[in-house]
């Protein structure tokens, strides 16, 4: 499996994520903000967490704009796999890839802790190393990770099977307990929760290795 | 030409800082704060030939994000 890591000003999480793909036996290529063309034959676009661009005007709002996620989106469109955590799932909101918003946490606060979740559904090449309705601890850390889509958006969402991790006790206010969500096409998932940061038994978790290790099982280089 | 643009959240979107702001003013006194929304301004120096219409596109693409968002544009 090939895989691209996008970086922008301001993303922390980029290596953490390269790391994990790399231990699950991908190929990484990190891919800068201003380049206009991923690298030819990536399978797989990582948009990872941090504060691109400074959070300025709204979280992921101005990453959605750059030159890379133009290229980002027409891998999307192609058919192509990506996946946004934190702040690289209120990118993909940004860009329209996946439906709904990221809002300010209800409390208001940052929160940076381990939390529960339970898989949704393991119909994805993100989730198929899970079974539907297991529970798995993966911390989290951010400000603004309060989803919010309307009505007829959650109706869709939960018809089609899309929920992919929801919270099992809501620590943002996310409605429906959403933690991660899937595209129509069920190969672009974002969610706010960090599974690279439980990949590794040094991390004090391994929970998210089963997230990696089923996708590069699935994406393997042809 | 100058344009001002006021961003809200939509009504029905939970907005937890005017929440806050409301709990805080009735805290120092202000009872009479039956509610609070807070949103953002921003004021455009626009060019020359840059139409109300431009701001309409900017908004719609950059400005807000309308799944959350609404927005007013004042030209002046």
């Amino acid at each position: 499996m090939r895989a691209a890591v996008v970086v922008f000003p301001g993303s922390n999480c980029d290596r953490d994520l390269a790391v994990a793909f790399e231990a699950a036996g991908a190929e990484v290529s990190m891919v800068w903000h201003k380049d206009s063309e991923l690298p030819d034959g990536i399978d797989i676009v990582g948009i990872p967490g941090g504060f691109s661009y400074g959070d300025y005007l709204r979280c992921g709002a101005i990453a959605a704009q750059s030159p890379i996620c133009k290229a980002v989106a027409a891998h999307a469109n192609r058919g192509g796999y990506v996946m946004g955590i934190c702040n690289g799932f209120q990118v993909l909101t940004e860009t329209g890839l996946l439906p709904g918003a990221l809002l300010r946490n209800a409390g208001l606060k940052y929160i940076c802790k381990t939390v529960g979740l339970k898989v949704e559904t393991s119909d994805s090449v993100y989730t198929a190393g899970y079974t539907a309705g297991d529970v798995i601890d993966i911390p989290i850390a951010h400000h603004d990770g309060n989803y919010f889509a309307d009505d007829a958006t959650l109706a869709e969402l939960r018809d089609q099977d899309r929920i992919a991790f929801s919270y099992t006790d809501n620590p943002n206010g996310s409605v429906s307990d959403i933690a991660g969500i899937l595209s129509a096409n069920r190969r672009v998932l974002g969610m706010m929760p960090h599974p690279e940061r439980a990949a590794d038994a040094g991390h004090g978790g391994t929970d998210g290795e089963a997230l990696f290790r089923a996708l590069t099982g699935a994406l393997i280089t042809a | 030409m100058k344009a001002r643009v006021h961003v809200m959240l939509k009504t029905g979107v939970l907005d937890p800082q005017g929440a806050a702001v409301r709990h805080a003013l009735g805290a120092m006194g202000f009872d009479g704060v039956n509610k609070v929304r807070q949103g953002k301004v921003i004021e455009l120096d626009l060019a020359d030939g840059t139409s109300k219409a431009d701001v309409t596109e900017m908004c719609e693409k950059l400005l807000a994000n309308t799944v959350i968002e609404s927005y007013t544009i004042e030209i002046s």
